[in-house]
């Protein structure tokens, strides 16, 4: 089975599915000629022609807007918004558009489309180059958010995304392009976009993570493995809607739990887990639901130093870790 | 089509029909049976102009909110606009959920639209892209205000169709006010249509209290999109008669006199002189007609009103496919 980056499997799935399907179209900044400011399209306009793989002027609104109207006269559009930071113009088509379609046409209508947006920090991006938006839209019933954290998962879910007959926020983690690896099928194959994953199984507390942080909980429950601690580490992968039943089974099987993000702390995704659990399995819980999370900035600071202090990374990990096991 | 070949009469009955259903969301308002309304009053011809160059079901619509006559032109059944105004289960539009007006049908490819201006303007521009990489033979209106041109979806959108010479036909009512706000405060420019050059696209300005200048002029610009030659920016120059909703009043904005100069230009009351001057109508065919669509609307009416209710729990369904 090939080894590929998340990057590569990204590009695969659009590949693959666009070569099953002709409906498949890819619009955004820089996705044709230029492959992507990522490479995340590399290679697609060629195979795939300029009618299918568009150049964009630049134009978020219009981007999301176009991607609506195609999709809602039977194309099956993956835009790209260059990065999720400057996904905003496009929130009221999102929003007020996309996610209330299939709603307040009573099922009658609805918008099979993708957005993939880059997301997250530790690559010098500073404010506007490292956002993590999941939180805006995973608030908006109508819009399916998901964020896959392995290669295998990215080509799975992407290709399960295009076929979604609604649309889907697909967001990608941006370090972890290159940095992460595995094995990927060769072929078309779908993972589900509402399910959560067990990455490691355990018994004395549970992680919830997604993206870039799964990675690292990973490697902060093997650090306390060392401790005699087993750590349950849950990727999310599906942030809207969440899978309740994944969350709370592992919330009771080990009755304590710890949420890690990138996005900001206060009404960040971890606000929505933490309130999930305690209102459904209190009774389980022998210590306090946690959150670790960058503080409340603004944004991501440039200076490297502030930037390191800012994100949540494995030693803040495990000790938070380490804490809930001993409460 | 020519001029021969357009059942005027037909057209006539369009817009006496736009203008009857009006009226009776009025009163129905007033009564306290419809909360909200929102009305065309002045701008049938525009509608109905442009929607006779269309072929229902094949060619793509975006209306806006106030395209009552458009809708009921490209074959919504005043029974369909009904069950929309009351909010009922069977409302082909939303099912009750969203609020009047909001118009959507599969059928007639009318595409569901938002309360914020202008979202559709893009999406016009999306769906038009569309039927170029699918080949289809079929072109793309979308209908907005001239407020709605101030907005950035207007430009974008615009840019796009402009590029890669879409299919799609920009159609912007000007009735002169965005609720309260005059086109002086709107733009700088004395046309909407002024703008096309800026795109490198066609412009065209037509009155839009004249049904056969906008029916022609919208037939051009179908086969300008159809030929291959790209997008129209056309402009109606028209006129609200009434408020801008049941909730609005005009007398804080305008004189009564600049309304009652434009009805003297109402469009129903020119094409009935226009058919009359041609020998093809009088005026006991029109009491007739007016007569006949009355009992229509009545019974449309009626049928609606009865017409079940959604069951408040499903507000829940359909937010996702499953």
């Amino acid at each position: 089975m090939p080894d590929m980056s998340l990057i590569e499997a990204i590009r695969d799935a659009m590949d693959t599915e666009m070569g099953l399907d002709e409906r498949v179209i890819v619009l955004g900044e820089d996705v044709g000629l230029h492959g992507g400011v990522f490479r995340a399209t590399d290679g697609l306009q060629k195979k795939y022609g300029e009618s299918r793989v568009i150049d964009t002027p630049l134009a978020e609104l219009l981007i999301a807007g176009v991607a609506i109207g195609a999709a809602a006269n039977g194309l099956r559009p993956v835009a790209e918004m260059q990065f999720a930071d400057f996904s905003h113009p496009a929130f009221d088509q999102i929003v007020s558009d996309a996610a209330r379609w299939r709603y307040r046409t009573n099922g009658l209508q609805n918008l099979p489309l993708v957005i993939r947006m880059p997301y997250g920090a530790g690559i010098h991006g500073a404010l506007y180059h490292s956002q993590s938006v999941e939180a805006f839209y995973a608030h908006v019933p109508g819009l399916r958010v998901v964020t896959p954290s392995t290669p295998y998962d990215a080509k799975g879910m992407l290709i399960a995304a295009i076929r979604d007959p609604d649309p889907v926020i697909f967001l990608e983690h941006k370090k972890a392009y290159r940095l992460i690896r595995g094995e990927v099928p060769i072929g078309d194959y779908t993972v589900p976009l509402d399910r959560a994953r067990v990455a490691r199984e355990g018994s004395d507390l549970s992680v919830f993570a997604y993206g870039l942080m799964l990675h690292h909980c990973l490697e902060a429950a093997g650090a306390l493995a060392q401790e005699g601690v087993s750590v349950e580490v849950v990727d999310l992968r599906a942030l809207a809607p969440l899978d309740h039943d994944a969350i709370l089974s592992s919330a009771r099987k080990t009755g304590k739990a710890l949420v890690v993000h990138e996005d900001n702390k206060t009404l960040g995704l971890g606000a929505e887990v933490a309130a999930l659990i305690v209102e459904e399995a209190f009774e389980w819980l022998d210590g306090p639901v946690v959150r670790v999370a960058t503080p409340d900035l603004p944004a991501m600071p440039y200076n490297h130093g502030q930037e390191t202090w800012a994100l949540p990374n494995v030693a803040k990990i495990t000790a938070a870790m380490r804490d809930l096991a001993a409460y | 089509m020519s001029e021969l070949e357009l059942d005027l009469r037909h057209a006539h009955r369009l817009m006496l029909l736009a203008r009857t259903i009006d009226e009776r969301e009025w009163m129905l308002n007033r009564q306290g049976k419809i909360p909200f309304v929102v009305s065309c009053q002045g701008q049938e011809a525009t509608q109905v102009g442009m929607a006779l160059a269309l072929r229902p079901g094949v060619d793509h619509v975006l209306p806006y909110y106030r395209d009552l006559g458009m809708v009921l032109a490209l074959g919504m059944t005043p029974v369909e606009v009904f069950l929309n105004l009351f909010a009922k289960a069977d409302d082909p539009n939303s099912g009750g959920r969203q609020m009047p007006n909001h118009w959507a049908h599969v059928r007639l490819r009318i595409y569901s639209h938002s309360s914020p201006v202008a979202t559709q303007i893009p999406q016009a521009t999306g769906v038009a892209l569309a039927s170029r990489i699918k080949g289809e033979d079929a072109v793309t209106l979308v209908t907005f205000g001239e407020g709605a041109s101030s907005k950035g979806d207007f430009h974008e959108a615009l840019n796009f169709a402009a590029i890669h010479k879409l299919p799609v036909i920009f159609a912007c009512e000007n009735n002169r006010y965005a609720i309260s706000v005059p086109q002086v405060k709107q733009m700088a420019i004395a046309n909407v249509a002024d703008r096309a050059s800026g795109y490198g696209i066609h412009g065209e300005i037509v009155d839009g209290q004249d049904l056969l200048a906008v029916l022609k002029a919208t037939e051009r610009a179908v086969d300008r999109a159809r030929a291959g030659d790209g997008p129209t920016l056309l402009e109606a120059k028209t006129y609200r008669l009434v408020p801008h909703t049941s909730d609005d009043d005009d007398r804080r904005y305008r004189a009564r006199e600049e309304v009652a100069e434009w009805k003297k230009r109402d469009p129903i009351l020119l094409f009935k002189n226009l058919l009359i001057d041609r020998g093809l109508w009088d005026e006991p065919q029109d009491q007739a007609l007016r007569q006949e669509i009355f009992d229509q609307v009545s019974q449309a009416q009626a049928a609606a009103e009865a017409a079940p209710d959604p069951v408040p729990d499903k507000a829940l369904d359909h937010v996702l496919s499953s």
